[in-house]
């Protein structure tokens, strides 16, 4: 029996659909890629990486001022900047992100998780531009009032919006490992005598650390990758303070956010924020290929068919 | 600069409803790229156009870039009202946004600069006739707009910020001192040229566009446009009385 022609046809439809995601990916990185890796092999590449002593400057050093005489267009502050924010974002996010999904998942009763499990992965409807401003005209506020920061805006304030952001990616991800978790596992634990907290701890989590994993490094991805609310909060002023949570940061999506639209198509800078593009690209994507590795094995340790 | 060019293409749509005017902010340079890439007719600038922007137009567009001058804006220096100080000079102001001082003579207390992104050409200006063409302190924040900058300098007792005269609100403006003088950003010491940072406002439009862009350009810098110019609290151009609307 051969399949009808129609049939055929609609097969056809449907793998383009698909394949259409794959290919606009691909144009899309072909086109970033395009512009902006020749900055690497056009331009000064020592001038983007290393520290340099410019004329009026009494010594070397990372300076980000794209517009001037000349242009400086180093992109370490700026890495800097994208790394300090995130990992200050991730450092509040993780704990409270797990947290909740420990909880939902293993203590709280179905009752109260079907009101708190759509509540905070809701939050992550939220549009990143009101968390942004919620950050810039309050907590920004609320930070100098409490803890006197000299910078109103500054990484904390905008580490502090990213968590918003965040903290639904991270509980939504753990508490499906989490739930994912054989009830068998739970029944085994109980029967040897453990209690409900010794066998969420000791065989529940560990058995769900793969699933953890991939929480943590998508919720790293979308910190990474978040623009307005930093845009908004951070005071964006290009220092090199990789240690100070309280002073500014630049971040790489913010500069290309509030640069682009200024600059000359096809010139220096234009291509340098397009490297910053494809850095930015090759960084989520690899996050997100590491993230769905790490759901995998955790598919494979609790002994399910992997679905992909 | 887009705010006041959102209002004059507002009540020239009014007066003139077979033309749309559509307005698109984003800086001088965005203007001008845009100008260049033909996606818009007129380009609004706080800035006079650069020559290698005069010559890629050119060279994109195949006619000849026209300049306009519509209005003319001073750069005020805002404080927060609590701020006591008297006046800064343009040594001063350079001083502090390269980095070379940090603190208020008042207190000692840190000062909190703020500033505007480098797509801007009030960054530009200032960069050129404040700074000449030193570069920015890292520390110095960079916000998206005179609005936001205001909003800055407003909740901050140590900030010090700039941007245009237009309608300073909740800050304190200061005046700057030249030589002796101190001089306060208002039309009569702009006009006169004793405000060191006044500038002209822009229009660029290519020789032999529509006549529709001709029309608007004529009614922006007629009595019309220009009294919106003194309602937006920007100067209007030229020195005659300008025919105030009832």
């Amino acid at each position: 029996m051969s399949t009808p022609r129609r049939h055929r046809v609609v097969e056809r439809l449907l793998a383009l659909v698909a394949w259409s995601a794959v290919i606009a990916l691909a144009l899309i990185f072909l086109f970033i890629a395009r512009e902006g890796l020749p900055a690497l092999w056009h331009g000064d590449v020592g001038a983007l990486f290393a520290p340099r002593r410019w004329p009026g400057y009494d010594e070397a050093a990372f300076i980000w001022q794209p517009v001037g005489k000349p242009p400086k267009l180093n992109l370490v502050p700026l890495l800097v900047g994208s790394l300090k924010v995130t990992t200050l974002a991730m450092v509040a996010a993780l704990p409270l992100g797990v947290g909740c999904a420990i909880w939902v998942a293993e203590i709280a009763s179905p009752r109260v998780r079907a009101v708190v499990k759509p509540t905070i992965e809701l939050l992550a409807a939220l549009p990143s531009v009101v968390v942004g401003l919620f950050a810039a005209l309050v907590l920004a506020d609320v930070g100098r009032r409490l803890f006197g920061f000299t910078y109103r805006l500054n990484a904390s304030i905008a580490a502090a919006g990213l968590v918003l952001a965040i903290v639904p990616i991270i509980f939504t991800v753990a508490e499906d490992a989490l739930s994912s978790v054989p009830q068998r596992m739970r029944e085994a634990s109980f029967a040897l005598g453990a209690r409900r907290w010794q066998t969420t701890l000791f065989v529940v989590v560990p058995a769900a650390i793969p699933g953890l994993t991939a929480a943590a490094v998508l919720g790293f991805g979308r910190a990474i990758g978040e623009t307005m609310i930093i845009l908004m909060a951070s005071g964006n002023a290009s220092v090199l303070a990789p240690f100070d949570p309280f002073s500014s940061a630049r971040t790489m999506t913010a500069t290309i956010a509030a640069e682009l639209g200024e600059t000359v198509r096809g010139g220096e800078h234009w291509r340098v924020l397009f490297l910053l593009g494809v850095l930015l690209f090759v960084v989520t994507s690899v996050l997100n290929r590491l993230g769905a590795w790490a759901t995998d094995r955790l598919a494979r340790r609790l002994g399910r068919e992997v679905s992909r | 600069m887009v705010l006041l060019v959102q209002r004059w293409a507002a009540r020239f749509d009014e007066a003139h409803p077979t033309i749309a005017v559509e307005v698109s902010g984003g800086g001088s340079g965005t203007g001008l790229a845009a100008l260049e890439n033909g996606t818009a007719d007129i380009a609004s600038a706080s800035r006079a156009i650069r020559p290698e922007e005069r010559a890629r137009i050119e060279r994109a567009r195949g006619a000849r870039v026209e300049e306009h001058r519509v209005a003319i804006d001073a750069v005020a220096v805002y404080v927060h009202p609590s701020n006591p100080i008297e006046a800064l000079s343009l040594d001063e102001l350079r001083a502090l946004y390269t980095g070379r001082a940090r603190a208020w003579p008042s207190d000692g207390r840190a000062i909190v600069l703020y500033s505007r992104e480098n797509s801007s050409g009030t960054y530009a200006y200032f960069k050129e006739r404040v700074l000449h063409d030193a570069d920015f302190a890292p520390e110095v924040q960079p916000l998206p707009g005179t609005a936001a900058v205001l909003y800055a300098v407003s909740r901050d007792r140590f900030g010090l910020g700039y941007g245009g005269v237009a309608r300073p609100r909740a800050v304190r403006v200061v005046p700057l001192r030249v030589g002796d003088a101190i001089v306060a950003p208002t039309r009569q010491e702009a006009h006169a040229g004793r405000y060191p940072l006044a500038r002209p406002l822009y229009l660029y439009t290519l020789e032999g566009a529509r006549p529709s862009v001709a029309r608007f350009v004529d009614w922006v810098r007629g009595p019309e446009g220009q009294a919106l110019v003194e309602d937006q609290g920007f100067f209007p151009v030229g020195e005659a009385p300008i025919a105030r609307r009832p």
